[in-house]
């Protein structure tokens, strides 16, 4: 898990990620006025940007397609404590309590299993 | 920090001071949850590789968590650089989204102003700020200063907390999977994003699709999840005549709005559904 980059491609990743987010900040901030808004097409992609890669995210951190066996490779641990997690995220949408209740989930388990 | 520009905003003659200390205020709550997200990017950063001062130093250049934590990942994957940027922009295309949204309260405003609330901005202060711009009247409280108060409080808490965590980060012990904590703060943030049955395809077809992808060279697997998703969704609004304007018929309004009723509403969630 440790890069195989040098610390020189580790800036250029940090500077082009930097001034790309900046520029897709500052889109319509500097075009308004010459823009009334949002062209609506532009708009209804958008949204579902967040669903999207925010999901894609999250389920290949908990279950991942396994080649020897083939099918889905996954720890219950993970997948209980990610389960336990998502209702959290929902009644309470609160990060912090997602985390807390999440990892906790995870180390009960991992501590009833070693047992 | 916000508990500073509180006081400060009590105790002063300076109206610009009193508004930022309003949006400081409202977000005060909000960066409870921001600050073991800002500790997750700096100890995985450091896991993956990076120095702590490239850690904070991300904090600083991109400003964006989310985006922030996938590229970590890619770069302990020595995934390459082209591949890491791309994901870090559409993750963070949706800024576009907040850009177009927010825009017309700053158009009065001159460049170095326009520069500065741009670069400031984040899912947290758009959502705080939207909601507080369309209860007052223009007049009534400076908008760029109270958005300002909610954007630079975030932007200090996150750059404390990445510190914070890149220091630590070589003192926390393995075995703690605490890297685990980085699925567990997307998860936060994807339920709240699932806001109708569109929505919520567009995640269920994304998730499978990441897990299938996942195997594609270059690490590529979160951008074509990401790409397959959206596509989805913009054929499913196509279908039922929902695109392109939004779901309650306001074009523009809905996702953003919604996200906003959510921030706005703090803890209390969950009556949406």
């Amino acid at each position: 898990m440790t890069t195989g980059h040098d610390p020189t491609t580790v800036w250029l990743v940090i500077v082009a990620a930097g001034v790309g987010t900046l520029a897709l900040r500052l889109s319509f901030v500097l075009l308004v006025g010459r823009v009334e808004s949002v062209p609506p097409a532009v708009g209804g992609v958008l949204r579902f940007v967040p669903a999207a890669v925010l999901s894609a995210l999250v389920v290949p951190a908990v279950v991942a397609l396994s080649l020897d066996p083939a099918g889905l490779a996954f720890e219950p641990a993970k997948v209980v404590a990610a389960a336990v997690a998502a209702v959290v995220a929902w009644r309470t949408e609160s990060v912090l309590a997602t985390i807390a209740v999440g990892m906790a989930t995870l180390w009960t388990l991992q501590a009833v299993a070693l047992v | 920090m916000s508990g500073r520009s509180t006081a400060d905003g009590r105790a002063d003659r300076s109206p610009a001071l009193t508004d930022a200390a309003a949006g400081a205020r409202t977000t005060a709550p909000i960066l409870l949850g921001v600050v073991p997200f800002g500790l997750v990017a700096g100890v995985t950063a450091v896991e993956a590789g990076m120095s702590p001062v490239q850690a904070v130093a991300m904090s600083v250049v991109v400003f964006a968590g989310a985006s922030q934590l996938a590229a970590i990942e890619l770069v302990g994957d020595t995934a390459p650089v082209a591949v890491i940027v791309a994901t870090a922009l559409v993750i963070n295309l949706r800024f576009v989204m907040y850009s177009a949204s927010i825009a017309p309260y700053l158009r009065r405003l001159g460049a170095p102003a326009r520069w500065v609330s741009a670069y400031v901005l984040t899912d947290q202060a758009y959502a705080v700020s939207l909601a507080e711009f369309r209860e007052t009247a223009p007049g009534e409280r400076s908008r760029l200063w109270y958005y300002l108060g909610s954007a630079l409080s975030l932007w200090v808490t996150w750059q404390v907390a990445t510190a914070v965590g890149a220091v630590a980060g070589a003192a926390v012990p393995a075995g703690l999977s605490l890297e685990f904590a980085v699925p567990l703060t997307f998860l936060a943030l994807l339920v709240p994003a699932v806001e109708d049955r569109h929505t919520a395809a567009v995640a269920a077809v994304s998730g499978v699709v990441g897990v299938g992808a996942a195997v594609l060279p270059f690490d590529l697997g979160i951008v074509t999840a990401g790409a397959v998703g959206v596509a989805v969704g913009v054929a499913l609004d196509l279908r039922t005549g929902a695109f392109p304007v939004t779901g309650d018929g306001e074009p523009m309004g809905d996702g953003g709005r919604e996200r906003e009723t959510d921030d706005a509403a703090g803890e209390r969630g969950g009556e949406r559904r």
